[in-house]
């Protein structure tokens, strides 16, 4: 493919290799990402691994330091203004007027993004139903909730009906039923065709993504859909009870082939770096005078993300 | 440029504008309080001092000398004594700020060009002090007498009416320099800050992935300032001509159409300061750089004429320079803006220079 123009008009974003450095620091390392038309693809990593550089290298409005990018079949950063016609974008942090009022918001987004006059009063109108804010036009946008914040900021960036939209960590400050329901906003306009690439840090959210990217020191450690990337830890997610729970956990830490181990209720959730055998690790508990039950158990997208971004830590930890 | 996106970006300033208190308060605020400041402290100095007289003379002479002196309006009469030792009394009191003592030889010594009078001022208070020394015109005399300085008075009176002000310096002068004073003051701030606070508070990041366009962005954000400029001249000049009783001799056209080019020349500055200023902070520091050499050498602190060449240098580079020449011309003489055409053009190459320079270093991205 190289330097060509990606002809599959299924393909809505296509990076290769793309690499973003601050200083000596590489906020995200030569990534490679593909995404279709109408998935909600998600970006999964926690703080600091280049999700948000990563979006707004896409979008245009960061430069890459190497790589190419294409977007809607445009160059990106070369054609970003034919591109800021076409994508919606949400940014991290809420980015909306703060002293201005829910519907003047949105008058002046829908003004920006070129809606005639009568398109803009119409679509205005629409949102407002929409999106719940009827009863709430005049409020300053300042004085809203979390969660009626990102419900306007997600508003405010479907106005001018994008074929794409970046979502950066839309629902960082929104209690989990507000939660819910924003992704159910999201999964609708995945119905209307849209495309959606959206950040998240939390694994409810990263589960119900078509598809999914996992970030880790600006690296790519995990691509495909949920179920791709659970199947592959089959066999190296187990489940041990033991009485003293502290103790098991000591000793499962210090065993080389365990990879993560995280307390869930009254048993221990471990995870290896290759196929377990429980039987033997139920042993070497024994052996180091630990009585416990230990048995396999289906991985999830948490063991997921502990296995992706645990083995790179490790890395990380022995290059100097 | 599109009309409908610059015209939703200027309704959008001005709606933040009209809910910014802080800013209101300092639109109308500072220009009142630097009008009342200078045209207060001149006003002090230019009337009314309340005086006492002693003619001990008490000929044609010394009558007509205190009749100028009283003319000039700096002093008026409170009270007439026989002895200094009243007047000295009344100025330990309080009763008077300044006693003119007229010596029964004062014949003699007009006719021999001795000191013919003595002004006697309260030393405590300097704006009186200096008020009397500029009425004397001549420098502070030896020993005081209590609390009270004796001055020796020149020996002809009617001088001090035209040595009064030396440098010209009066309400009439300063309020048309002050209009500049004001716009570059609060102009460059406000366009400066408006832009850095929307980096800070993160709106810029929305506004620069939409279609928007620089120019768009920069000239509906600065849009509403030239009516916020043009309302503080109105403020300004109509304080100046009710309070002051300023006389605008050129036409009132031409004194907004001055006005308009400095307003212009100061938000384009502002605009190039935001698009390099990462606080609020750092473009209120660069603003109180272009402002403070603004006021000290553009001529309306010091005249122009008396500054070193560097300085008169750097002066041609500020807009405040060109508007004082402007306005003064305007104003004080009559001047219409084209004769004075070098300042109009200095302030144009200066607003398209800025202006460029702004849009070229604004960039739609993040780096
Ligand atoms: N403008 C910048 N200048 C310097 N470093 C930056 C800048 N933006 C991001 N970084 C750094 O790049 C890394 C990735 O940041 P970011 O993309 O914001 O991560 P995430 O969104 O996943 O939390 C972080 O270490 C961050 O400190
Ligand atoms: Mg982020």
């Amino acid at each position: 493919m190289n330097d060509g123009v990606v002809n599959d008009p299924n393909i809505v974003i296509d990076a290769r290799g793309v690499t973003r450095r601050f200083g000596d620091l590489v906020a995200v390392d030569a990534v490679n990402l593909t995404v279709r038309r109408a998935q909600v693809y998600g970006f999964l990593g926690p703080n600091g691994s280049g999700k948000s550089t990563m979006i707004r290298m896409l979008c245009g409005l960061l430069l890459p330091s190497a790589g190419s990018i294409q977007v809607l079949g445009l160059h990106i950063p070369a054609q970003a203004d034919a591109l800021r016609l076409r994508v919606g974008y949400m940014t991290q942090k809420f980015s909306l007027f703060e002293d201005l009022g829910v519907r003047e918001n949105l008058e002046f987004l829908a003004a920006v993004q070129g809606l005639s006059r009568r398109e803009a009063a119409r679509r205005v109108e629409e949102l407002l139903i929409e999106y719940d804010f009827a009863d709430r036009q005049k409020q300053l946008a300042g004085t809203l909730s979390g969660g009626q914040k990102q419900r306007l900021a997600l508003a405010g960036a479907v106005i001018h009906r994008p074929e794409l939209l970046f979502l950066d960590e839309p629902t960082s400050a929104v209690d989990p039923e507000s939660r819910r329901d924003f992704w159910d906003k999201l999964f609708d306009l995945a119905d209307e065709g849209k495309t959606l690439l959206v950040s998240t840090h939390y694994m409810e959210e990263a589960e119900r993504c078509h598809r999914l990217a996992i970030l880790d020191h600006g690296r790519l450690v995990g691509d495909g859909t949920p179920a791709e990337l659970i199947a592959k830890l089959d066999g190296r997610t187990l489940r041990v009870q033991a009485a003293d729970l502290r103790r098991a956990r000591e000793a499962l830490s210090a065993a080389p082939e365990v990879a993560g181990v995280a307390q869930i209720g009254t048993a221990l959730r471990v995870l290896t770096h290759t196929q377990a055998s429980p039987q033997r690790l139920q042993t070497s508990l024994h052996d180091a005078g630990i009585s416990a039950d230990v048995q396999t158990t289906t991985p999830n997208l948490e063991d997921v993300f502990v296995a992706a971004t645990g083995r790179s830590r490790r890395a990380g930890e022995m290059s100097p | 440029m599109n009309l409908r996106r610059l015209g939703a970006v200027m309704l959008k300033e001005s709606r933040q504008l009209r809910r910014d208190r802080v800013t209101l308060a300092m639109i109308i605020g500072i220009p009142m309080i630097l009008l009342l400041l200078f045209g207060y402290a001149i006003n002090l100095k230019l009337r009314g001092l309340s005086a006492g007289v002693a003619d001990q003379a008490n000929t044609s002479a010394s009558r007509a000398l205190v009749m100028d002196m009283m003319a000039t309006g700096v002093i008026a009469p409170k009270m007439a004594a026989t002895t200094p030792q009243e007047l000295t009394q009344a100025l330990r009191r309080g009763q008077i700020s300044l006693g003119i003592v007229i010596p029964p030889d004062f014949e003699a010594r007009r006719f021999d060009g001795r000191d013919v009078a003595q002004v006697m001022v309260d030393g405590s208070d300097t704006v009186v002090q200096s008020a009397a020394m500029q009425l004397a015109q001549v420098p502070l005399d030896t020993a005081p007498i209590a609390n009270t300085r004796p001055l020796e008075l020149s020996p002809n009176p009617i001088s001090v009416v035209s040595f009064y002000n030396p440098e010209r310096r009066s309400a009439v002068n300063i309020v048309p320099g002050l209009i500049g004073v004001i716009l570059t003051m609060t102009m460059v701030l406000f366009t400066a800050v408006a832009i850095v606070r929307e980096r800070e508070r993160g709106n810029m990041e929305l506004l620069i992935a939409t279609p928007v366009s620089r120019a768009e962005l920069m000239v509906g954000k600065v849009a509403p300032y030239v009516v916020i400029g043009l309302l503080q001249t109105t403020l300004v000049l109509g304080l100046g001509v009710w309070l002051f009783r300023v006389p605008i001799a050129g036409r009132l056209i031409d004194v907004y159409a001055a006005a308009m080019l400095l307003i212009l020349a100061n938000l384009s500055l502002g605009l190039l300061i935001s698009t390099r200023a990462k606080s609020q902070f750092q473009a209120m520091q660069m603003t109180f750089f272009v402002f403070l050499p603004s006021i000290l050498l553009s001529g309306f602190m010091f005249p122009f004429s008396g500054m070193p060449p560097a300085a008169q240098w750097i002066a041609e580079v500020l807009p405040l320079t060109h508007f004082l020449r402007l306005i003064r011309g305007i104003v004080l003489r009559g001047a219409a803006l084209m004769e004075l055409w070098p300042d109009v053009l200095a302030l144009a190459v200066f607003i398209a220079v800025m202006l460029s320079a702004a849009v070229l270093l604004f960039h739609k991205r993040l780096d």
